[in-house]
């Protein structure tokens, strides 16, 4: 997380983190496990008063940044989420609810959101990481007046749950993007198994979708740097959410190391497990640098941002799966029990990792940048 | 806050502002430096001939000097040092202005940091005004002696020996590992002053000529091939007790600054090196030009490869801004340099092994105009960035122990006089 925090961007976190503490302790979770939504109604409306769905929008709607980069003041509320293995669909409310600001489009839409009353989600393109692009599943086509939706996307987080889905699809040689009442005919939402206790999936199947005009957000045709954007911000929070979670298993098992003793001496003791120790916080440490910075990036669109994103992902992705399993390799017997807190966290970064593409996916979209840019040089 | 950076830093307002400065950098780079040669720009690249080092050295020294003329020199040095009394953000911008130019390489570390910043800590008004202009000029070329033949981890377990005769020191004892001491000038020594009291309360720090009679300098053959690896015996080598730093039996609270400055490596702001983010001699850039020249980047197993080497560049460097910015604001001490250390060193053999990866059956056999020249003698050297410096396995201890607060390693030579501890047998020579 962001080192230097201005008093403002502080009282969010520590808002947040006391709300949390409050609402969501890790019994509260294992509960909702068995809730069908994974989260309450009011919960998530009472979160949304914290600002927890209003940094990507803008003034004009009734949202506003706290430090004027919204990804960064969001990306400590995904940080907190991670730390605390909280529920709700921040990644899929907020990325929804930017992209409709950004084009002035559905007004009351983005009030439900910001309001915390409506939940959206993304039914986002897959990931070509070989060309370092992404691809739709979905097909958007023009009949007269109407737009018609075709396709299958799988998963989308929160599906089951969200009033409105952002569809991106191809459309001819362009890409467009439409708003998706989820109670229209022709949409069909399968649930989904996943391994983290209170988010959800859902697989959704759009079959001849019929919609007005106005349902397009932004230009027919003209939606790739939008999808571009809503991508890289897709990336920031999972992974802000991700470090939150190896921060707060490792820091249990820090403690655990201290307390635990084996032989007569406690763990922390041994050098072996105290250089695997140093490994951990190096990672850790890594994961908030590029995770910070990735965010910075997107929120500027500087030049690297592309680049960033794929290396907080893939860096994030792929050390801190050795830091949580270590964790629990560290804990010993109790690190595999349902009792224990540890496997929250493992859960939330575990199905993170998987989400918008892989480590390898990411390293490949990194060379395919690279390789890019030397060409264009 | 140490000393060195509440001497180098001034009040915003009287700085040269960053735009004005990151102007008169690049129209002079632009001017006055060489862009930097294929061969400068490939990285880990080692060509054994001893004729070209020395007219290497040469260059470094004349454009330390333009630099120094140029007032680009010392960036966060005090002025009255001859610095330019700038922030560590000038020096990034002077960084990032260097890439794709040639720039005093051997001039860095050791001898701007950390033996010239130990010199701004510790040196007197004297010891400073002596040598700090003169390292800035490119006069002189400075290194570390601290690793010892009985032992390089265990520093302070120095035997090299200084004993006190009136308003001098005579040393004795053996220096071993250092790169290129046969073209440099000065070595900033740590001794043994005292063998009566546990090993950290009896060693000083000194300084000394390398080229003196009491001072046999050996070059030792490295796997590659170079031969800038050196050992020096000095025998009866009289130092003056105005050369030496810090305060007598106190040598180890120079140490332990001088450890922290030479964990900060090529992130100390007080080092000119071409900035590794952008388009430059970077690792993942010499894979690149690998698999291209291959015709392998159109596989993706490859390009997986080549992104893993620049993502871990581009991790590492945000990492070390992040632990420089932590010790800088307090919020983990300066023992934290160590994990910024552990990842270079282990990012570095990764990238070594990634190389040989992407080069396939080309990194056996080649010619010097291929990309993949000399990968695998680079790969042979591969635990050069985890040993140089103090190896990864001393900072996972210090992250463990000084940062992590884990209980400290059952030592022996803690609380007994320093003839008493135990230690290896002689080695080699
Ligand atoms: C390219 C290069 C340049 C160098 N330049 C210089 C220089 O300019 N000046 C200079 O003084 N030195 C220099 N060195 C020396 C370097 O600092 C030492 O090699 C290093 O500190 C290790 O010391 P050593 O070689 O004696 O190994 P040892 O200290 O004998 O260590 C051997 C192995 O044991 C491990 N080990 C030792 N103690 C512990 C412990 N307590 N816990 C866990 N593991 C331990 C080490 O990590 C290492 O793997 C250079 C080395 C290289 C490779």
């Amino acid at each position: 997380m962001l080192l230097a925090l201005s008093s403002d961007q502080e009282f969010v976190r520590e808002t947040t983190e006391r709300f949390l503490v409050e609402q969501t302790p890790p019994n509260e979770v294992r509960r909702l496990q068995r809730d069908t939504a994974g989260f309450d109604a009011d919960y998530w409306r009472r979160g949304a008063e914290l600002g927890w769905t209003s940094f990507l929008v803008g003034e004009a709607h009734g949202g506003g940044t706290i430090s004027g980069a919204g990804l960064v003041d969001l990306s400590l509320v995904a940080y907190e989420f991670g730390r605390h293995a909280a529920p709700g669909p921040l990644v899929s409310t907020n990325v929804v609810a930017g992209a409709l600001s950004a084009h002035d489009a559905q007004t009351e839409v983005i009030a439900d959101l910001l309001a915390g009353t409506g939940i959206a989600t993304w039914c986002a393109p897959e990931l070509r990481s070989f060309h370092g692009s992404w691809a739709p599943t979905v097909e958007i086509r023009h009949d007269r007046a109407e737009v018609v939706v075709l396709g299958k996307v799988s998963p989308v987080e929160a599906a089951g749950q969200a009033g409105h889905l952002l569809v991106t699809g191809r459309d001819g040689d362009g890409i467009t993007q439409v708003l998706v009442p989820a109670s229209t005919a022709g949409v069909s939402i399968a649930p989904l198994r996943t391994a983290d206790l209170t988010r959800r999936f859902g697989a959704v199947t759009f079959d001849d979708v019929r919609l007005s005009q106005d349902a397009i957000v932004g230009a027919p045709g003209e939606a790739s740097t939008d999808v571009d954007l809503q991508f890289h911000r897709t990336l920031a929070i999972l992974n802000a959410e991700a470090v939150g979670a190896m921060q707060a298993a490792f820091d249990m098992t820090v403690e655990w190391a201290f307390d635990r003793y084996a032989f007569g001496r406690p763990l922390a003791s041994y050098q072996a497990l105290k250089h695997r120790f140093a490994d951990m916080l190096t990672w850790v440490e890594a994961s908030h640098a590029i995770s910070d910075a990735a965010c910075c990036a997107i929120d500027e669109g500087s030049p690297d941002a592309a680049e960033l994103a794929s290396a907080a992902k893939a860096f994030i992705g792929q050390y801190g799966a050795e830091v949580v399993q270590d964790c629990v390799q560290l804990h010993g017997g109790i690190g595999v029990t349902f009792e224990h807190n540890l496997h929250l966290f493992l859960r939330r970064f575990t199905v993170n990792r998987a989400l918008a593409g892989t480590p390898a996916e990411h390293r490949q979209r990194i060379g395919a940048i690279l390789d890019g840019w030397e060409a264009a040089a | 806050m140490s000393a060195v950076s509440t001497e180098g830093a001034r009040v915003p307002e009287q700085l040269e502002d960053l735009e004005s400065f990151r102007k008169r950098a690049r129209s002079w780079i632009r001017s006055n430096l060489r862009r930097a040669t294929r061969d400068e720009m490939r990285w880990g690249r080692f060509d054994g001939n001893e004729e070209a080092e020395l007219a290497a050295v040469a260059r470094d020294r004349e454009i330390q000097r333009k630099l120094f003329d140029a007032g680009l020199a010392g960036i966060c040095f005090p002025r009255a040092y001859g610095g330019q009394g700038l922030s560590p953000g000038h020096q990034k911008v002077l960084n990032e202005e260097l890439v794709g130019y040639e720039y005093p390489a051997r001039m860095q570390v050791p001898t701007l940091s950390p033996c010239a910043t130990v010199l701004l800590e510790f040196g007197t008004e004297e010891q400073k005004l002596r040598h700090i202009p003169a390292i800035l000029k490119g006069e002189e070329l400075w290194m570390q002696f601290l690793s010892e033949p009985s032992g390089g981890s265990d520093v302070a377990g120095a035997l090299t020996t200084a004993i006190r005769d009136g308003e001098q020191w005579v040393l004795n004892g053996s220096k071993v590992w250092t790169t290129g001491a046969w073209w440099s000038d000065w070595g900033l020594c740590l001794a043994r002053t005292n063998w009566d009291v546990p090993k950290h309360r009896g060693l000083s720090v000194f300084m000394l000529p390398i080229h003196q009679s009491g001072v046999e300098v050996h070059r030792i053959e490295m796997i590659n091939g170079s031969r800038e690896f050196c050992q020096e015996f000095m025998t009866d080598v009289i130092v003056p007790d105005s050369d030496r730093v810090g305060e007598i039996d106190d040598g180890w609270t120079v140490g332990t600054r001088w450890m922290f400055h030479e964990r900060m490596m090529y992130s100390s702001p007080y080092v000119s090196v071409p900035d590794g983010g952008s388009h430059g001699g970077t690792a993942a850039t010499s894979l690149l030009n690998i698999a291209r020249e291959l015709g392998h980047m159109d596989d993706p197993s490859v390009r997986d490869l080549v992104g893993e080497a620049r993502m871990l560049e581009i991790v590492g460097d945000e990492l070390m801004k992040r632990v420089t910015e932590s010790i800088r604001s307090g919020r983990l001490s300066d023992q934290a340099a160590a994990i910024g250390r552990l990842f270079k060193g282990t990012s570095a053999s990764r990238i070594s092994t990634l190389a040989l990866e992407v080069a396939g059956s080309a990194g056996a056999a080649w010619t010097d105009e291929s990309a993949a020249s000399s990968t695998a003698v680079n790969f042979l050297m591969r635990q050069v960035g985890s040993i140089a410096g103090g190896t990864v396995e001393m900072a996972r201890n210090v992250i463990s122990e000084r940062v992590l607060a884990m209980p400290r390693e059952r030592t022996l030579d803690r609380d007994v006089p320093f003839r008493d501890v135990p230690r290896s047998r002689p080695t080699g020579s």
